[in-house]
């Protein structure tokens, strides 16, 4: 824990990990907006920092987390398709959480974050719908007008989650930019912002984008992490799992599971899709506010991304995962299409379980660790399971 | 001084108001033609648009010039190739996002703009808070990087600002991307009249400059004009060289206007 404290900064007496002063996790993240937006970022990091330091803030949203959301998730036992791999598969369902998914944890604490600073409206950037579901669904909550901006890929193959966006009263505006996905969601977003910082605040999905987002959402995700580890101590004969893992996009849900283990001997696994391995295949750059490891060509232009969840289709990845990776306390690795399917269809058909394909990628690398051996028989998994697949439907029935 | 500043300092000595094109690098195949026409129409200084894929703070006219000379198959080091032929008689400002800028390493990106005979740069996503290490490449390249204000720009930040931009600063008039905007608020005015106070930089107003009505407007209390959009829409809607000139000496007219 100790290798993410930085110096120079003053330590926050409720979390000893937060980043140096310019928002870095080592060389990784910082602050790379326009000047319009410097002070709005600023604005944010001191009314977090002020909120998460306040016992009422933190009541309020536990209180929501609990009767709304459903928290605390489960820690599923997998009996079947644990027999067959031969390990221990444990799963952090933050499927079943309302909305149906882990997105939702940060939007509730952003959203009242927001109406705590006295904005009147929500932005926010999506690509699965996940995260524009959870926008609007705090938006419906807490009365705030929500304006999601999608790209227009993304807006045909998850119409489901457009549909759900427009029910709960949000505005979906198609963005047809650049190759039409998060990418350039999140680029449309931030142009967005500038114009309406007086009003509005822009929810960012993922623990990404300019200081002090990254760390915020991993904060407001730590619950996943904290939930599991207290879980695995009471359910668990070693206490602890041998591997902790979970999906990797901007990696909000691997960045909240991990903050619970980090400090543990487990070993952290990050897993990235094939085609959006911004950690396994990236480069430093910087990318939306933020530098870390991003995929791009050999003139600094960004790559488009290829995945076939929608959540992970980005070409890069937040921050502290990128020093997560250096600092070697974590491993990231990847898993292709394929397996991503192959693993969907397993998990459903030994578990009763249709999870998210962002999810299934995490699966299918424990279907594959386990059949080779990288996760040794007998060890100890507890996987977080992000989502729920009711969104993917379409895409499994097209594929089918 | 640099040449950015030296140009720009001495105008103002005499009181001429800045004339800032911004021409988006490889936007046409002959585009270094549309370089040449602002200098003829009386550009005082050109900010070269290096294209970038994903950019943060640029309106749609801009993103989709980007898009164009991306797909023409622009690269940074084929526009400065271009670029470094010409010998124009007025200085050159890059104008690209900070991806690019750090991709091969700032010293190497500033050293390839000086030898193009580029004499500024300005980095939309390149805040004060993060200028180094481009500030040490830029001044040991003597190139000037210009920053860029905002009317959310808080005072403090202001006077930061005013001490280490080079060149000029830049102001931005609205809480915008870069676009054209039917007229202009107060918002510019108070912003330049605060930097004012903070430094005898010259500051030039960009940002929603659609006209030379406008532009003339600006120049009767900021130092010069940045005018892009207005400029790229017409070379998306495929304006050539001499219609572009045209449209740009109507704005020197309207700014020398200002100063009699």
């Amino acid at each position: 824990m100790d290798q993410l404290l930085r110096t120079g900064h003053q330590p926050d007496p409720v979390d000893s990990r937060r980043p140096s002063g310019l928002g870095r996790f080592g060389e990784y993240g910082g602050r790379f907006v326009p000047e319009s937006l410097v002070p709005a970022c600023e604005e944010v990091e001191r009314a977090f920092a002020e909120a998460w330091g306040d016992p009422l803030f933190r009541a309020e949203l536990n209180h929501l987390l609990a009767v709304y959301v459903g928290r605390p998730t489960p820690l599923t036992p997998t009996a079947r398709l644990s027999a067959e791999l031969g390990v221990n598969l444990w799963l952090k369902r933050e499927d079943l959480t309302h909305t149906g998914s882990h997105k939702i944890n940060n939007v509730l604490g952003q959203a009242l974050l927001a109406r705590r600073m006295g904005k009147r409206r929500l932005i926010a950037e999506t690509g699965a719908g996940q995260h524009g579901v959870a926008t609007a669904t705090a938006g419906a909550l807490l009365g705030m007008p929500t304006t999601v901006l999608m790209g227009e890929k993304d807006t045909e193959r998850q119409q489901l989650n457009v549909f759900r966006m427009k029910m709960l009263g949000a505005e979906v505006i198609p963005v047809t930019s650049g190759s039409r996905t998060l990418k350039d969601a999140c680029s449309e977003a931030l142009r967005h912002w500038v114009t309406s910082v007086d009003d509005a605040y822009y929810c960012l999905g993922s623990a990404m984008g300019p200081h002090p987002y990254p760390w915020m959402v991993r904060q407001f995700q730590r619950v996943i992490g904290e939930e599991a580890r207290a879980q695995c101590a009471a359910d668990l004969v070693s206490g602890t799992p041998d591997y902790v893992v979970a999906c990797v996009g901007g990696g909000s849900n691997a960045a909240g599971t991990f903050a619970g283990f980090v400090d543990t001997p487990a070993r952290l696994i990050g897993v990235e899709a094939a085609g959006g391995a911004a950690i396994s295949a990236g480069t430093t750059g910087v990318l939306h506010g933020f530098r870390s490891k991003v995929l791009q060509d050999e003139h600094g232009q960004i790559s488009e991304a290829h995945s076939i969840a929608a959540g992970l289709d980005y070409p890069g990845v937040g921050p502290e995962h990128a020093y997560l990776a250096e600092s070697g306390r974590a491993t990231y690795v990847t898993v292709d299409d394929v397996e991503v399917l192959a693993a969907t269809h397993r998990l459903a058909r030994t578990e009763g379980i249709l999870c998210a394909l962002e999810s299934a990628h995490a699966v299918a690398w424990v279907i594959r660790a386990a059949g080779d051996g990288t996760i040794p028989p007998g060890s100890t998994v507890m996987l977080t399971l992000s989502g729920r697949g009711d969104k993917d439907m379409a895409t499994l029935m097209e594929l089918s | 001084m640099n040449a950015v500043e030296t140009r720009a300092r001495a105008a103002k000595a005499t009181g001429r108001k800045l004339l800032v094109p911004y021409v988006t690098g490889g936007v046409t195949e002959n585009w270094t033609d549309l370089l040449r026409a602002a200098v003829d129409a009386g550009a005082d200084a050109i900010e070269i648009g290096l294209p970038f894929s994903d950019p943060t703070l640029d309106g749609p006219v801009v993103q989709q010039s980007s898009h164009q000379a991306l797909s023409r198959g622009a690269t940074t080091r084929q526009i400065l190739d271009d670029v470094s032929r010409l010998g124009l008689p007025v200085p050159l400002i890059a104008f690209t996002y900070a991806n690019l800028v750090l991709h091969g390493g700032a010293d190497q990106f500033c050293a390839a703009l000086a030898d193009a005979g580029v004499g500024g740069l300005i980095v939309p996503d390149l805040p004060v808070d993060e200028m180094e290490p481009v500030a040490t490449a830029a001044a040991d390249t003597k190139l000037d990087l210009v920053l860029l204000a905002s009317p959310a720009t808080t005072p403090h930040r202001r006077t930061e600002i005013a001490k280490r931009s080079r060149g000029f600063i830049y102001a931005v008039s609205v809480m915008a991307t870069t676009g054209e905007q039917s007229q202009l608020g107060q918002a510019g005015q108070q912003l330049v009249t605060s930097l004012r106070q903070a430094t005898d930089l010259p500051v030039v107003l960009g940002f929603g400059i659609s006209g030379p009505r406008q532009a003339a407007e600006a120049c009767g209390y900021a130092d010069g004009v940045a005018v892009g959009s207005a400029l790229m829409r017409r070379v998306l809607d495929g304006a050539g060289a001499a219609e572009l000139g045209d449209f740009l000496g109507e704005f020197r007219t309207a700014l020398d206007r200002t100063t009699r």
